[in-house]
């Protein structure tokens, strides 16, 4: 198990790599931050010079990734073009998004759990279709339709909540974007647990916990549900990059000041160091959630060896 | 321990391979489909896609997405046919006008008539929705398939180029490439939704190959001296396209959310070219459909009933296709 997670640990470097570069050269090579930075007007080209230098902006591509990495592993992710520091934008968006996507992730296990569950147990029954049906119409709907929709009819037409969250954005007021974000990958570990359950109820250890005389009720907690959920767990490990996604649209909807606002600002304004740093952090997250998921694996199923 | 699942790797759709034989496929359908005639299995020659496209035209769920689709296409082709007006005709006098006859959606901000426009749009999703996926599906599973068919260095130089576009959520990499371009057209979208939807298919497309590579069938092949390109087209394309073709299906569905998501987000598609996703973004623009949800709720159907289509598709061609599930 140690060496397998070394490996994939390794392996994981070149990808990191490759794909921040990716971003890297598309945020530097496309655009002109500095010529963006006087909008209109022609810049002095003297202060562009000067601009260019203090940002390493002068030197080729590589160089700039090269500089720009070796910083960013001392903690210093650089500062936007306005002075300040990007690091501290990061302090006051991240602890929001992540508390937004803390909460889908409670609405997908408590929801989408329960659902899949009483599906699971009840094939064919008309609870079961009726959840069938409803998992299909919510992955078909955008969750910025959604979103939308919940918006004009919780917020403006019934007036049951504020249309928009407040800039401290507090638990109690994500709750609606949280499960706007949670709905496609609930409908997701619906069905997944759905699936796996029937598969599983065949099985036949499930027969002989039976045969052994155990109560309906144990075999399917201690037995059947404990096997069915690995597909499950994981799913949710590799969902990090569609809540990611959902988060995007969700806080550009309920105006929700956390990591898609500021990447949003930084894009707009063509402020590269905020737009490269974000992005490197979200890349981050994405892989070690996928590296999360595959050692999951390992440790959930015993019958899985890694060597 | 008999009966016991087999063990699966992350990708479980790559089980599904083709490498099944005729009796674990007479085996697996047991519980779910007991109408079948007796001895119609016995017929030669009944293979895995004519075996699902019985099924198919018996499903409910593949007829009812197949007319709806079939009008979407139609739709797309002849706009003229339901819609006469001019998309792009527009008259501010008559901003965010209620439905009238003759303009049953009302008008928008921009006193464009949203029946139109609606009727419209499909052409602009079902055109990126088509293409992106076609594109997708024929640069990943011929990127998947060589990795998985050469395997060695090739397998490990391929593996890595995935991972790294497959690092880059596809919604937050839109929203960092596609806003660096200038004017953006359908091209520029589906061309971006190929680069970073590829490794999707190129997973799935190198996991079946490698199960259809070692196929008794396939040593045979060899032993009887076929080639390289006679293997491959002959022998491992056939048996190993199945779950190519249902994931890129699905993911039909998924590229046209994915198309209006963008354009929502504004780094997608720009006027004059009409698209729903940019129409519902119009109408969120500082809540404008406060005071007149017509502009909000009928792309946001059309839309919705799109993708819905396309999914219950995929759903359908899954079910048909994947023996594991009957």
């Amino acid at each position: 198990m140690g060496r397998y997670v070394v490996r994939r640990l390794l392996q994981m470097v070149p990808v990191f790599i490759g794909t921040t570069f990716l971003i890297f050269v598309m945020v530097y090579a496309v655009g002109d931050p500095v010529n963006a930075m006087f909008g209109e007007r022609a810049p002095d080209p003297a202060t562009a010079a000067q601009l260019r230098a203090e940002f390493n902006l002068d030197k080729p591509v590589w160089q700039q990734y090269v500089l720009y990495m070796g910083k960013i592993f001392t903690g210093d992710f650089g500062n936007a073009f306005n002075g300040q520091p990007v690091t501290e934008l990061m302090g006051t968006a991240f602890p929001i998004t992540i508390r937004l996507a803390v909460l889908a992730i409670v609405f997908e296990i408590l929801i989408g759990l329960t659902l899949g569950v009483l599906t699971g147990l009840r094939r064919g029954r008309p609870v079961d279709s009726g959840v069938l049906m409803f998992t299909l119409v919510v992955i078909s709907v955008p969750t910025f339709v959604t979103g939308s929709l919940a918006q004009y009819l919780l917020g403006v037409k019934w007036g049951w909540i504020a249309p928009a969250v407040s800039p401290a954005a507090p638990a109690n007021e994500l709750l609606l974007p949280a499960l706007v974000l949670a709905l496609v990958s609930l409908a997701y570990v619906t069905r997944l647990t759905r699936t796996s359950l029937a598969e599983n109820a065949r099985a036949d250890y499930v027969r002989t916990a039976i045969a052994k005389g155990l109560s309906r009720r144990r075999v399917t907690v201690r037995h059947l549900l404990r096997n069915s959920l690995i597909p499950v767990v994981t799913f949710l490990g590799t969902d990090v990059g569609s809540l990611m996604a959902g988060a995007l649209v969700t806080e550009r909807i309920f105006n929700i000041q956390g990591v898609g606002f500021q990447l949003w600002q930084g894009i707009v304004r063509q402020n590269s160091p905020t737009v490269v740093g974000f992005v490197t952090i979200l890349v981050i997250v994405f892989l070690l959630a996928n590296l999360l998921v595959d050692l999951l694996y390992a440790v959930l199923d015993p019958r899985i060896r890694y060597v | 321990m008999t009966g016991t699942p087999a063990i699966e790797g992350p990708d479980e759709t790559a089980a599904l391979a083709g490498a099944e034989t005729e009796v674990e496929r007479a085996e697996g359908r047991g519980p779910r489909s007991p109408g079948r005639e007796p001895g119609e299995r016995g017929q030669k020659g009944r293979s895995l896609w004519s075996d699902a496209w019985h099924d198919l035209r018996r499903n409910p769920v593949f007829l009812l997405a197949g007319l709806l689709i079939a009008f979407l296409v139609l739709i797309s082709l002849w706009p003229g046919l339901i819609a006469s007006q001019d998309p792009l005709s527009c008259r501010l006098g008559r901003s965010l006008d209620p439905s009238s006859a003759g303009h049953w959606f009302g008008f928008d901000t921009q006193g464009c008539d949203v029946y139109t426009r609606v009727v419209h749009g499909a052409r602009t999703s079902v055109t990126v929705g088509v293409c992106a996926t076609l594109g997708v599906a024929v640069l990943g599973s011929l990127l998947g398939g060589l990795a998985g068919f050469f395997g060695g260095m090739w397998d490990a130089i391929l593996s890595r180029v995935t991972d790294v576009f497959f690092g880059i959520p596809i919604v937050l990499g839109g929203l960092v490439f596609l806003s660096m371009t200038g004017s953006r057209s359908i091209w520029t979208v589906v061309s971006f939704i190929v680069l970073l939807g590829w490794p999707q298919v190129a997973r799935i497309a190198r996991g079946s190959v490698i199960t259809a590579k070692q196929n008794d069938y396939v040593l045979a092949a060899r032993a009887l001296g076929a080639g390289t390109v006679r293997m491959m087209v002959r022998h491992i394309l056939p048996n190993a396209i199945a779950p190519v073709i249902v994931t890129a299906t699905i993911a039909l569905g998924t590229y046209i959310s994915l198309e209006a998501t963008l354009s929502y987000l504004g780094v997608g598609l720009q006027p004059p070219t009409v698209s729903w996703g940019a129409d519902i973004s119009a109408a969120s623009q500082g809540m404008q459909f406060r005071n007149a949800p017509h502009i909000l709720l009928y792309p946001a159907a059309a839309l919705s009933l799109t993708v819905l289509a396309f999914i219950m598709l995929g759903d359908a061609v899954r079910d048909a296709l994947d023996p594991k599930l009957r």
